[in-house]
């Protein structure tokens, strides 16, 4: 293989993954925090796909896509209630957002 | 010669990733973070690319950076901009606790990369022309994968009806 080797994939995976927890706990807007769980599951699939080219294996690939659809989902109804949340005129912070009322 | 170009693209791609997964977190406007995200899984996709993976690249672009991305633009132009800094909200040692455990993680994964790494990930050699490519993808998912094939298409169908509920739910109440 031409180019730098799977580790070196592996680790912008794992600096991915790093960052994209650290914005999901530190930041308090719940916009960014589904931005930053992108950036977690997209970590997650360069580990996958570059595994998939190390073992010469489909399957890597294949869960990557499942990934892409289940995180398209998780899209769908995040915004979904964030849309919700502002039309009640609730305030968009994740920690204010802490009772569940019906 | 085609070496140094691969690792050229790779340092510029890899460099693109990491600046610009720093500025999703650290932006304190939500729509610039959004724009950077795509900046994002563009790079990512250029990685992709490199690692022989073309459909899922391709998937890449189209579903991430465009699809899911020109959602969230719509849904942050439509609540308004709203600028906070990244640290504001919690007390200072919460922010900190924060920054340690996502330090954790980080050098977790990479101690058991380099553990690992030692013997058997150097070894990487060629494939064929075929491995990436949508038939070669296609392929597997109606054969090896048809299940997981079947169970992403019911998990889209159930967050679809979700966000169709969440939708119509609010506007009730306000009627």
């Amino acid at each position: 293989m031409l180019g730098p080797g799977i580790a070196w994939y592996l680790g912008i995976s794992a600096f991915l993954f790093g960052i994209g927890a650290l914005g999901v706990l530190l930041r308090r807007n719940p916009l960014i925090v589904l931005l930053s769980l992108e950036i977690m599951l997209n970590g997650a699939n360069l580990a996958l796909i570059a595994f998939s080219r190390h073992a010469h294996n489909g399957a890597g690939q294949i869960f990557a896509l499942a990934v892409m659809a289940v995180a398209a989902s998780e899209v769908c109804v995040g915004l979904g209630l964030v849309v919700a949340i502002n039309r009640r005129n609730l305030e968009l912070d994740v920690d204010r957002l802490s009772e569940l009322r019906g | 010669m085609g070496n140094v170009l691969v690792w050229i693209v790779w340092v510029g791609a890899a460099s693109a990733c990491l600046a610009s997964g720093v500025a999703v977190v650290t932006f304190r406007n939500p729509f610039l973070s959004a724009l950077a995200l795509i900046g994002n899984l563009g790079s990512l996709a250029v990685l992709y690319l490199l690692l022989s993976a073309e459909f899922v690249a391709a998937a890449q672009v189209l579903v991430y950076a465009g699809a899911v991305m020109v959602m969230f633009l719509f849904v942050i132009a439509y609540i308004g901009p709203r600028q906070e800094a990244p640290w504001a909200g919690g007390p200072r040692w919460q922010s900190l606790a924060a920054v340690l455990a996502a330090a954790a993680i980080f050098v977790e994964i990479m101690v058991a990369i380099g553990l690992k790494a030692g013997g058997k990930l150097a070894h990487t050699d060629h494939v064929n022309a075929t491995f990436g490519s949508p038939g070669w993808i296609g392929r597997l998912f109606l054969t090896d994968h048809l299940l997981a094939f079947e169970i992403t298409s019911i998990v889209l169908l159930v967050a679809a009806v979700g966000g169709v509920i969440l939708g119509s739910h609010t506007k009730r109440l306000e009627a």
